[in-house]
């Protein structure tokens, strides 16, 4: 594994794509600080952060396109499928050798803090406990970003691609403002959810069984609920959509709350998404 | 070292291989011969692990590439018919990032890529970027990269394919000194390059293993008997009754009867001394042959009948005669035999 996170790293910073990635996040930090600790005078490293979590919008599928895309489009894939080395192993040190690239400029960044405190007070506690949720908040984008990777072998699709999931996690708590909120509507609208993960997951192992029954369990439990209990579906759907916004996570960190409920949920999307990138790519054995 | 037992892959229900068994004992260099398209590459990336059989199994060196895949995958070395090369890398680079995921050890691994550089002549490009060398350096890259961990297997999928003859001809001599030391199992559709450099040869086509015998009894086989065809006035019974009396000709067949003149065709060992007893026959009892023919085919004509014609597999006489090795030469041709218990001893 350790191999595997050397040979990425030297790809990542032999070509021009770690140091763009680490130099355009700096440049913003710097930017961020300047306008929000300097010139409006707020006195905490946490609104910089918050302020610029949206770059990661850009930067990530930057950081994550290649990953797996290239070495499918290259045909290098048949390397690692015939090399003594397991595609978790694959999997996951392509993926710290991602968070390493991320770790660099974070590490940096780190240090704007200690600048700042020359000049005036701020609470270091909330600034690096938001700095952590900061890294937390890439890791997770760039676990889904390793994920959309290993769906094409086109470096610009795979990149547009994670860039609509991205928009939409960052949008996602605005987004449920304009949804209906009346009972109807929220069962409508996860039993639609329901059939698209259904559709999704025939989609990645073609097996008609397994997404007919999601289809059919998501049908007759929201039902059931339903006829149960009317009122829980109110405003539910907006909630469901709401609760999938990473951003939405990140910035309950803003006031330097340590949120545990939050760093669960960053680590769950890190694992569930790099679980499913291993099947994606054993799935392609098999086809 | 190598068992592949009844592999089958199906594409949608659609199978592009089926029935595939063969067993590879000894050293030696072993060629996949058979038409594009015809299953060459399906079956080695399933004997490599890069794609899983619908149906079968394979063992490595009795571990089962499924089942046991990394101490399966650390006795192969395999170059797929697109060298899988880091564009971005030097082939030194390259080369230390396949030894040390092939397991080598840290202190040995210098020594190996240095090896491998030599006996594959890619150390003057050592430290360019692999983008930029020609082709045939690319395809020496790949290869050298098999030779790594030292593999006892070595797998080439068409390991010339668009290279110019000089580099051929060289590819094919490190083929054949590799050979010496290693199973090297190589594809190829080009008939001559595989009777040239193997010392086995496996006939695949339309997904099945038609041939599987020593390179000297490929032509042997694909050469069939001369066939001699003739036109005659006589009358069937007469003209068989005749061919019947002559001595040294085999398999007489009648073709059909068309104003009055009746046509046969026969093989024979001795096609000029078949077709001169024949004639002298027909002469001494005074009838007439209208015309006497040979019909002899090269043996890449004979490649593309056996090869081309094909549309669901039959399995031919002469196939199984192949397969089951003379007494005399036992020990030889049992390293590949469709059979797996001939593949043991040796």
């Amino acid at each position: 594994m350790v191999n595997i996170i050397k040979k990425e790293l030297n790809q990542y910073f032999k070509g021009m794509f770690g140091y763009f990635f680490g130099a355009v996040l700096l440049a913003f930090a710097g930017i961020y600080t300047v306008m929000v600790n300097c010139n409006m005078g707020y006195a905490g490293f946490e609104y910089t952060l918050n302020n610029m979590s949206f770059m990661y919008l850009i930067l990530i599928p930057i950081l994550t396109m290649r990953a797996i895309s290239e070495e499918r489009k290259q045909r290098t894939d048949q390397l690692l499928f015939s090399l003594p080395v397991s595609m978790p192993e694959v999997v996951i040190g392509k993926y710290l050798a991602i968070l390493i690239a991320l770790l660099i400029p974070v590490i940096i960044i780190g240090f704007y803090p200690l600048v700042l405190m020359k000049y005036g007070a701020l609470s270091l506690k909330a600034a690096y406990i938001n700095l952590g949720a900061f890294f937390l908040l890439g890791a997770s984008l760039a676990a889904i970003g390793l994920f959309v990777s290993s769906l094409t072998e086109n470096q610009a699709i795979a990149a547009g691609l994670s860039f609509a999931v991205f928009l939409f996690t960052y949008f996602g708590s605005n987004l449920t403002d304009y949804l209906p909120g009346t009972a109807e509507a929220s069962l409508a609208a996860l039993i639609a959810a329901g059939v698209i993960i259904a559709l999704i997951l025939y989609a990645l192992t073609k097996n008609i069984t397994a997404a007919a029954w999601v289809i059919a369990l998501s049908v007759t439990v929201l039902t059931f609920i339903y006829r149960r209990n009317a009122r829980i579906f109110e405003g539910l759907f907006a909630k469901f959509i709401g609760s999938l916004s990473l951003f939405e996570r990140y910035y309950a960190f803003a006031r330097g709350v340590l949120d545990i409920r939050a760093i669960v949920y960053f680590l769950s999307v890190i694992v569930f998404f790099l679980y499913i990138t291993v099947h994606s790519l054993e799935k392609r054995r098999w086809s | 070292m190598i068992k592949v037992n009844n592999l089958k892959k199906c594409y949608s229900d659609k199978p592009v291989i089926s029935d595939i068994s063969f067993t590879i004992s000894e050293n030696g260099v072993y060629g996949f011969l058979g038409p594009n398209g015809a299953g060459k590459s399906t079956t080695m990336n399933i004997i490599t692990g890069c794609l899983a059989a619908t149906e079968g199994t394979v063992e490595i060196g009795g571990h089962d590439i499924v089942e046991e895949p990394e101490e399966a995958k650390r006795l192969i070395g395999y170059l797929p018919e697109q060298p899988p090369l880091y564009m971005d890398m030097t082939p030194r680079e390259y080369l230390t990032f396949v030894a040390a995921a092939r397991g080598v050890k840290k202190d040995e691994i210098k020594n190996q890529v240095e090896r491998s550089m030599v006996l594959t002549g890619i150390t003057p490009v050592r430290d360019r970027l692999i983008k930029h060398l020609s082709k045939g350096y690319k395809q020496r890259v790949g290869i050298s990269e098999t030779l790594l961990g030292d593999p006892k297997i070595i797998i080439l999928d068409e390991p010339t394919g668009g290279l110019d003859p000089k580099q051929i001809t060289e590819i094919r001599d490190l083929v054949r000194s590799l050979g010496k030391d290693h199973i090297i199992l190589f594809s190829s559709h080009i008939m001559q390059e595989v009777q040239a450099i193997s010392d086995h040869v496996m006939i695949i086509a339309k997904g099945r293993l038609l041939v599987s015998g020593r390179a000297e009894e490929l032509e042997r086989y694909l050469r069939k008997k001369p066939v001699l065809r003739i036109r005659t006035r006589t009358n069937r019974a007469a003209a068989e009754e005749l061919l019947h009396s002559v001595t040294g000709i085999e398999e007489i067949t009648f073709d059909g009867e068309e104003e009055g003149i009746t046509a046969f065709h026969f093989t024979a060992d001795d096609e000029n001394g078949a077709a001169e007893s024949v004639f002298l026959a027909f002469a001494g009892a005074k009838r007439s042959l209208i015309s006497l023919e040979h019909e002899s085919m090269t043996l890449e004509e004979a490649f593309l009948q056996l090869t081309s014609g094909l549309d669901t597999y039959a399995p031919d006489p002469q196939a199984s005669s192949l397969k089951t090795p003379d007494p005399e030469e036992d020990e030889e041709t049992a390293a590949v035999s469709g059979r797996e218990e001939d593949g043991i001893h040796g």
